[in-house]
């Protein structure tokens, strides 16, 4: 595939694999035990919430912070004992970190000029490179002069020009508001197909990790919850962090004995058997749910029977929070033209939900 | 708890012992910035002191003694000296309250553009020389100096008055030199008092007078303490202004040690003296240190 | 600002604040006309005018040859306690040491001792050294005074430095050092160099040290100007504070101005 001398070529990029990486603040763990392999090309997002983690990850890749064990290797080469600047990594900072002594141009060619760039070919490649991230021309500008999308773009171009190993971006969006932050979701993953870098961001923002990301990492309290695509994180969650971190979530105890699963007696049709005898949670999104009046659907394996406690219309759908029998309470979504002509459910009212077996899930209890 | 197994053979790293050694070394390195300030501090200051605390215990021929210490207790002229001292830095300090505390709240409550041109006035005397500002009231002070014939112009006095070589004009000088020392902290901790303070007090009918006693002189006082402390501090060991313009008839701890250094062949006197200077500083500095944190607590 | 105290009853703190500040102030420049006094007596206001006490200054040996100690001590005194304070306040705004706190205290402990006690101290040092009456023995002492400043005002300097920027650099390619000299230092240039001129005004102003650690040939400009003023006051002095005034008061005015219009902009 032809390539722009700005781009990485298709054999260059590089795999990244992070093994047994821990780091603790005294008995505070930040890194607990941490192993994750980073395909080449791949755009990954470490995702979590504050305190998850995933800064300090990110961090001890871009060589920051020193981690207490543990190996990081950029295709073949060690690099968690190398200085940050030796480890050839392009880096997004969360607040641009532009140096605003330099104009848009000079900042671009620092890391050339490191390098020893002769000047005719630093020119040109911080032309191309401000032409990549739709800012042609702006070389001569100076920081202060800039917006903030700008300098988002400006901190990008420098990070990219170098044609680094890898790049890594500390919540690159969180300093722009709703549209642009949107619109630059787009720019960036654009960027990265072109460019076809290994790329590793961090956000706390799922909506923005499941729309960039090939694979999302998921990070709580210094460990790894679970590492997949944004659907797979989804439709199959390993554990009741994930669940609730992303999408909304109800969940059920479930027992399991002799290879069937109950809630409150009755038996659950699941998408895959359940195996160890353990406690364990049904999980439920809510938009999986199905109304059903009265009328046994057989496409619907799983039936349940509550009553309305509350019912919120949002515009194409209807949220409802119901109680089961067992006393428990989940959430629904329905969509409007679930429901009968009778509109929403009123407050207090029987309802029967159902769930096919193959949005039945399993995840494990807490013990 | 991670939930993927790594596929490679090689499993554990057994690189933390390596990874500390880099910490440690980074570490190090940040330390090492540090220490040529350190080394100078320590062979010439530290170690020059600690050299004179150990003479101030020995006699000519190297035997310990107390004799030095004795001497300052007993003997009428050392006891002198430190009454001059004391008095001279209480009187200093006392007058630079009384003058430096109302300039200091005017500072703050003008505008910001009056406070700017003002301060360069505590400013502009603060960084001209030592030398040239006693040399200046020497100039002022004396018989037929500006003050005199200002004096006696206006009718006021008939005989020039004798204002230099002596207290009176070390007291002037010194609080001249001293009154930007105590305005500065003063004034740094009077803006950061908030106004709505006084506001809420008179909107609940106390008088400005009132107000100002119960609520904003509180809390002005940790500057106030700071730049008095300060003030105090360096009028203890001061020597220039009161060598100038005492005219040999103020002594103060500090000219007494100078002369010591001369006079005697040894460095006992002399050291002993630094030591008494030395703890008294010391003191103050920690008595005041206290005294801001009981009123902190007080406060809460 | 809307005030709960009118300007009218104010009218006291005014009138005692212009008095105080006319006593701050008049001292310092009285020293002007008295320079270019003709007569020797330090009558004021003096009678006839003439440049002979500059005249003075810049022919007679003595003083030239005091000027030039106090030149070369003070610059080499900015010399060397403008690098020496910039590391350490660096060093502590990154290390954040356990002990950072009493290596801060140990640093700045010269400006709380009283500067008598470090004149005999170093007096005491330099004469079991041999170096007394030397410039490097003025320069190191000189350096122990200087060094808090420079410290408390790069310090100041760098807390309102972004220090991502360094990391930033250094991820593009810079080693520490690298990234130091070309993204920090030109930002916090302007604390480095107002400690700079700290540094030089310290050790050009000072005078006790001087007195014991100079004398004679060696001896610098203040101790000369203080031996003058104890015994019997030389003219020539006047002049020389005139144009000290010049030197340690222009400087930061400007600064301040500069800053202000800067800010203005």
């Amino acid at each position: 595939m032809e390539r722009d001398k700005a781009g990485v070529p298709a054999g260059k990029a590089l795999p990244v694999t992070i093994r047994h990486l821990a780091k603790h603040y005294g008995v505070v763990k930040a890194l607990d035990d941490v192993s994750l392999s980073i395909a080449p090309g791949e755009f990954v997002t470490l995702l979590g919430p504050s305190g998850s983690g995933k800064t300090t990850l990110l961090m001890t890749i871009a060589g920051f912070a020193r981690p207490n064990a543990g190996s990081i290797m950029v295709g073949e080469t060690e690099v968690v004992r190398l200085p940050p600047h030796k480890r050839d990594i392009g880096m997004v900072f969360q607040n641009y970190a532009l140096f605003p002594h330099m104009t848009v141009g000079q900042n671009i060619a620092y890391p050339l000029r490191l390098r020893r760039i002769p000047r005719p070919e630093i020119d040109r490649r911080v032309e191309r490179v401000l032409e990549l991230v739709q800012l042609g021309g702006y070389g001569s500008r100076r920081v202060d002069e800039l917006s903030g999308g700008q300098r988002q773009r400006v901190a990008l171009a420098r990070a990219i020009v170098f044609e680094p190993r890898i790049l890594l971006m500390d919540e690159p969006l969180s300093a722009l508001d709703k549209q642009l932050r949107e619109r630059m979701q787009i720019e960036i993953r654009r960027l990265h197909d072109q460019l076809g870098t290994t790329t590793i961001a961090v956000t706390h923002d799922q909506r923005e990790a499941l729309t960039m990301s090939d694979r999302v990492a998921v990070l709580h309290q210094g460990c790894l919850m679970q590492f997949a695509e944004p659907r797979r994180l989804y439709e199959r969650p390993a554990n009741r962090f994930v669940a609730e971190f992303i999408g909304e979530s109800s969940f059920l105890p479930v027992t399991v004995e002799g290879g069937a699963a109950r809630y409150c007696g009755q038996v659950l049709t699941l998408a895959e058997p359940a195996r160890e005898a353990r406690r364990h949670l049904l999980l439920l999104r809510p938009e999986k749910l199905v109304f059903l009046n009265g009328t046994a659907d057989p496409s619907v394996e799983n039936r349940f029977v509550g009553r309305v406690v509350d019912a919120v219309f949002q515009g194409e759908s209807v949220l409802l929070t119901v109680v089961l029998a067992g006393g428990d309470e989940i959430l629904a979504r329905l969509p409007n033209r679930q429901l009968d002509r009778g509109g929403v459910p009123a407050a207090g009212s029987e309802i029967h939900l159902g769930l096919s077996a193959e949005d039945a899930l399993l995840i494990p209890g807490e013990d | 708890m991670s939930t993927v197994v790594s596929l490679m053979p090689r499993d554990r790293s057994p690189n933390v012992e390596a990874l500390r050694r880099d910490q440690s070394r980074e570490r190090l390195l940040l330390f090492s910035l540090c220490s040529p300030g350190l080394l100078i501090v320590l062979f010439l200051l530290f170690l020059p002191i600690g050299w004179l605390f150990f003479f101030s215990f020995v006699d000519g021929a190297g035997n310990p003694t107390f004799e030095h210490y004795r001497r300052i207790w007993t003997e009428g002229a050392y006891v002198q000296i430190f009454a001059v001292t004391f008095q001279v830095s209480v009187l200093v300090t006392g007058i630079c309250v009384l003058l430096g505390y109302p300039l200091a709240y005017c500072l703050s409550q003008v505008s910001s553009r009056w406070s700017g041109i003002l301060m360069l006035g505590v400013l502009v005397p603060f960084w001209t020389s030592l030398l040239v500002r006693t040399y200046a009231w020497l100039v002022l002070l004396q018989r037929r100096g500006l003050v005199n014939s200002m004096l006696i112009d206006l009718g006021i006095i008939d005989q020039p008055l004798r204002l230099v070589h002596n207290l009176t004009g070390t007291v002037i000088g010194m609080v001249h030199i001293m009154l930007p020392f105590l305005v500065l902290p003063l004034y740094a901790s009077m803006r950061s008092i908030d106004m709505t303070y006084l506001r809420a007090a008179a909107n609940l009918g106390a008088s400005p007078i009132r107000a100002f006693w119960q609520i904003y002189f509180p809390l002005s006082l940790p500057g106030l303490v700071a730049g008095l402390v300060l003030t105090f501090i360096l009028c203890l060991g001061f020597y220039i202004t009161p060598a100038v313009l005492g005219g040999g008839r103020v002594q103060m701890i500090a000219q007494r040690i100078e002369a010591s250094v001369h006079l005697y062949p040894t460095w006992g006197p002399a050291s002993a003296l630094g030591v008494v200077l030395l703890l008294l500083t010391v003191a103050v500095l920690l008595a005041s240190h206290w005294l801001i944190g009981a009123w902190r607590r007080r406060i809460g | 600002m809307e005030n709960h105290v009118t300007h009218r009853q104010r009218l006291w703190l005014y009138g005692l604040t212009g008095l105080v500040l006319f006593y701050l102030v008049v001292p310092t420049f009285i020293v002007i006309p008295m320079s270019f006094s003709d007569s020797r007596s330090l009558m004021f206001p003096p009678r006839a005018l003439s440049w002979r006490w500059y005249e003075e200054f810049f022919t007679k040996p003595q003083w030239q040859d005091a000027l030039v100690v106090s030149l070369k001590v003070s610059f080499f005194t900015t010399l060397l306690a403008t690098p020496i304070g910039t590391a350490a306040a660096y060093g502590l705004h990154l290390g954040r040491f356990a002990f950072g706190g009493l290596i801060y205290g140990s640093l700045i402990a010269s400006l709380m001792v009283p500067v008598i006690l470090i004149a005999i101290g170093t007096f005491f040092l330099f004469a079991q050294l041999d170096m007394v009456n030397t410039i490097p023995a003025l320069v190191l002492a000189d350096t122990l005074l200087a060094v808090p400043f420079v410290l408390v005002t790069v310090a100041a300097g760098l807390k309102g430095y972004d220090m991502n920027q360094e990391q930033a650099a250094r991820s593009l390619g810079a080693s520490r050092l690298k990234a130091f000299l070309t993204v920090t230092l030109p930002q916090i240039r302007r604390s480095v160099l107002a400690g700079a001129f700290f540094a030089f005004i310290i050790a050009f102003d000072e005078v006790v040290i001087a007195l014991f650690l100079s004398g004679g040939d060696g001896a610098t400009l203040t101790k000369v100007m203080f031996s003058s003023l104890r015994d019997e006051v030389d003219p020539t002095i006047a002049a020389i504070s005139t144009m000290l005034v010049f030197v340690t008061t222009v400087p930061p005015l400007l600064a301040h101005l500069f800053g202000r219009r800067r800010r203005q902009n």
